[in-house]
């Protein structure tokens, strides 16, 4: 009899306590969900504000005008998830854009164009990886070293700016798939599908459970047998084939490339990546949070055009917002961290 | 001699002089300097007054990496820091006046006190990641800075403020003696007192540090409260050198050479230990590497190829790893001709 009155209660509780032990357990999720939180509150203030934001133009546009940083932020996730960081990947954008522009522009095929600028910064991702991990240079130094290296060989391959007339690579930028008022540019497509298979790479295969056992604590993960070395350089090959795809779709975004380009884009991603929920400390983040980080970014940069600021405006405000994302991200965190114990 | 090479200051000393011995050889000038109406002159003293506003920044950043943090914002402080000063003085009806002058110095370094404070809050109180707390100054900074001068490059003609970077003081230019003068208080503090150790120790370890009594949040933010100062007299001594101040160009770039500097001078990033004499020796090799550049006459756009590649040398010839690495070659050279020896030994018998 007693049993039948307690059902409801032991029922409620047990929700309750599956709630808690969900958060608990996915504790690591709390930032990222913080993420998507602040960009729905974003999105929704802006539409309240503009009344027209949330138009799937507006919206298909946010995804498009900032493929190249989504791509740039999936490689950078790999590098901060293994405790490192990647401060070269804007200038290996900029390098690998400028090659591609040249080679397209001295009559090479768009076939073999790609390819040496993926291979281009594969390379020095490579050189950052083996500083890294052959030589213990630390990760900041050495990406700084390809940082320099990556922007002296923009200049190398041309001082100014040069126009890519190739149909092919214009194709990526002009194509235009619509459904409905919503559009999207292949390398809107080739962003997300840069996006999913990161996740499935590192959701789904042992090279991925290695790179958050490294993140998690090189040493155990060491001890345990797993291919530590060859993660950690290829860690930075993957960052350094995300900046050279980067490059190449902002040379097709821009129908240019120059040696200027991205000059500060590697903060903009790891502010990206860090806004994503992913922590630079390693271990713990999500590549889908980097595309909600990206997400963040971009809205926040779309609110201030919308507002028609003025340049110091806008950057006192970007970073207003940065601070405020990540003191609310905190706030999240803290709580949940309180609730556990 | 062993020991001599274990010193942490060894490899990035080596560097230096490898450097100074190697563009002595390309240009025997480079090595004199001439006394000049009671003034010194010559490449070396050239490039120990260029590298002022970069030793102040990276002895911040020395005590800032040595808490186990980074302070990205350092450019964008030296921007405000020069606007504040230059409008200051630009808006005062006597630019001449050494009043003035010293009016602008103290308020831009009162404003610079205020933002690495700012930096700190955000690290030891509130406990944001040190690289994102100070990103958000990166980028908001030179906004201010931009908003003080109302987007104009301001310009001022005034000899007392001209004086900060390029005057003469008993025989050395003045704004090397600003860096020695920084260098001495920071290495008196940090060394003569038990600062360093709590310093270091709040690096090695935070939270145990924190039990065992120290207080870690003062220690912290008074490092960066201490790099926001240094940045702001190197924004001075960078506006004063080009009696401008600029937004946009104003320490760009000069937080990544600063951490070059802590690093080539032998201070891990992980925290914990420091050297200040590491630094004073990592900001000269790099100022020295620019004026090698400026030389050889390598384009100013392209030289980034070549600094890459010398950082790559500088931090392998420090890598742990080579040494070991040549130790072990070394060894077994030895061991191989010792063998041989014996081989021909039992020959000979």
């Amino acid at each position: 009899m007693s049993l039948d009155i307690d059902t409801p209660t032991s029922r409620r509780r047990s929700i309750g306590s599956r709630y808690s032990t969900f958060m608990s357990r996915r504790a690591s999720l709390m930032p990222t969900l913080a993420a998507i939180l602040i960009l729905v509150v974003l999105l929704i203030a802006a539409q309240g504000q503009f009344g027209n934001f949330l138009s799937p133009r507006n919206l298909s546009a946010l995804l498009l005008d900032n493929a190249y940083l989504v791509v740039l932020a999936v490689g950078l996730t790999f590098v901060i998830l293994t405790g490192g960081i990647d401060l070269s990947v804007g200038s290996v954008m900029a390098f690998t854009g400028i090659l591609a522009a040249s080679l397209l522009s001295q009559g090479l095929p768009t076939w073999i164009v790609i390819p040496v600028a993926l291979a281009a910064g594969g390379v020095i991702g490579w050189l950052i990886g083996v500083l890294v991990h052959v030589f213990d240079v630390q990760p900041f130094i050495a990406s700084l070293a390809g940082l320099f290296l990556a922007r002296g060989l923009a200049y190398v391959v041309s001082l100014a700016s040069i126009r890519v007339e190739d149909e092919p690579l214009l194709w990526l930028q002009r194509t235009r798939w619509t459904i409905g008022d919503w559009y999207i540019t292949p390398t809107g497509v080739i962003a997300l599908a840069t996006v999913l298979i990161a996740f499935f790479v590192l959701h789904w295969t042992r090279f991925g459970r290695t790179v958050y056992a490294i993140g998690g604590g090189e040493q155990s993960a060491r001890l345990m047998g797993l291919k530590v070395a060859r993660t950690k350089v290829m860690v930075y090959v993957i960052s350094g084939v995300c900046g050279g795809l980067a490059g190449v779709l902002l040379t097709a975004y821009s129908g240019a490339g120059y040696p200027r380009n991205g000059i500060g884009t590697e903060l903009d991603a790891i502010a990206a990546v860090v806004i994503g929920g992913t922590l630079l400390t390693g271990g713990t983040g999500y590549v889908l949070g980097s595309l909600v980080g990206v997400l963040v970014y971009g809205t926040i940069k779309k609110v201030i055009s919308f507002m028609g600021a003025e340049q110091s405006w806008t950057q006192i405000i970007i970073g207003a917002l940065l601070l405020l994302v990540i003191i609310v991200q905190r706030i999240i965190v803290a709580r949940s961290a309180a609730r556990r114990r | 001699m062993k020991r001599l090479v274990k010193h942490r200051l060894f490899w990035p000393a080596v560097a230096l002089v490898a450097l100074i011995v190697v563009n002595t050889i390309a240009r025997p000038q480079f090595i004199g300097i001439t006394v000049r109406d009671g003034q010194l002159y010559g490449a070396l003293i050239d490039i120990l007054r260029n590298s002022a506003p970069l030793m102040l920044v990276a002895l911040g950043m020395t005590i800032v990496i040595a808490t186990r943090g980074i302070d990205l914002s350092v450019g964008a402080i030296m921007a405000v820091s020069g606007a504040v000063a230059l409008t200051i003085i630009d808006g005062s009806p006597d630019p001449e006046h050494l009043g003035t002058v010293l009016v602008a110095v103290v308020t831009a370094i009162a404003v610079s006190l205020v933002l690495g404070a700012w930096n700190g809050l955000l690290v030891s109180v509130i406990g944001i990641q040190p690289i994102i707390a100070t990103l958000v100054l990166m980028l908001a900074g030179r906004g201010v800075a931009l908003l003080i001068t109302d987007g104009f490059i301001t310009t001022v003609n005034s000899a007392p403020y001209a004086y900060i970077a390029t005057g003469y003081l008993f025989f050395l230019p003045f704004a090397l003696l600003i860096s020695i003068a920084a260098i001495t208080l920071l290495a008196v503090f940090e060394r003569r007192t038990a600062l360093g150790v709590l310093t270091e120790a709040v690096g090695i370890n935070p939270e145990a540090s924190r039990l065992a009594g120290v207080r870690s949040r003062g220690i912290v933010f008074g490092a960066y409260a201490v790099s926001g100062v240094l940045a702001g007299v190197a924004g001075i001594i960078y506006s004063s050198n080009i009696r401008a101040a600029d937004a946009n160009a104003a320490g760009l770039f000069i937080e990544l050479y600063a951490i070059l500097a802590v690093v080539l001078g032998g201070t891990s990033l992980m925290g914990g230990k420091f050297t200040i004499a590491g630094t004073v020796i990592g900001v000269l090799t790099i100022q020295t590497l620019e004026s090698t550049i400026l030389f050889l006459g390598v384009p100013s756009a392209q030289s980034p190829v070549f600094f890459a590649v010398v950082v790559i040398v500088v931090v392998l010839v420090q890598s742990p790893s080579l040494h070991r690495w040549a130790r072990n070659a070394l060894r077994s050279a030895r061991e191989r001709r010792t063998a041989d020896d014996d081989a021909k030994a039992v020959v000979g018998s």
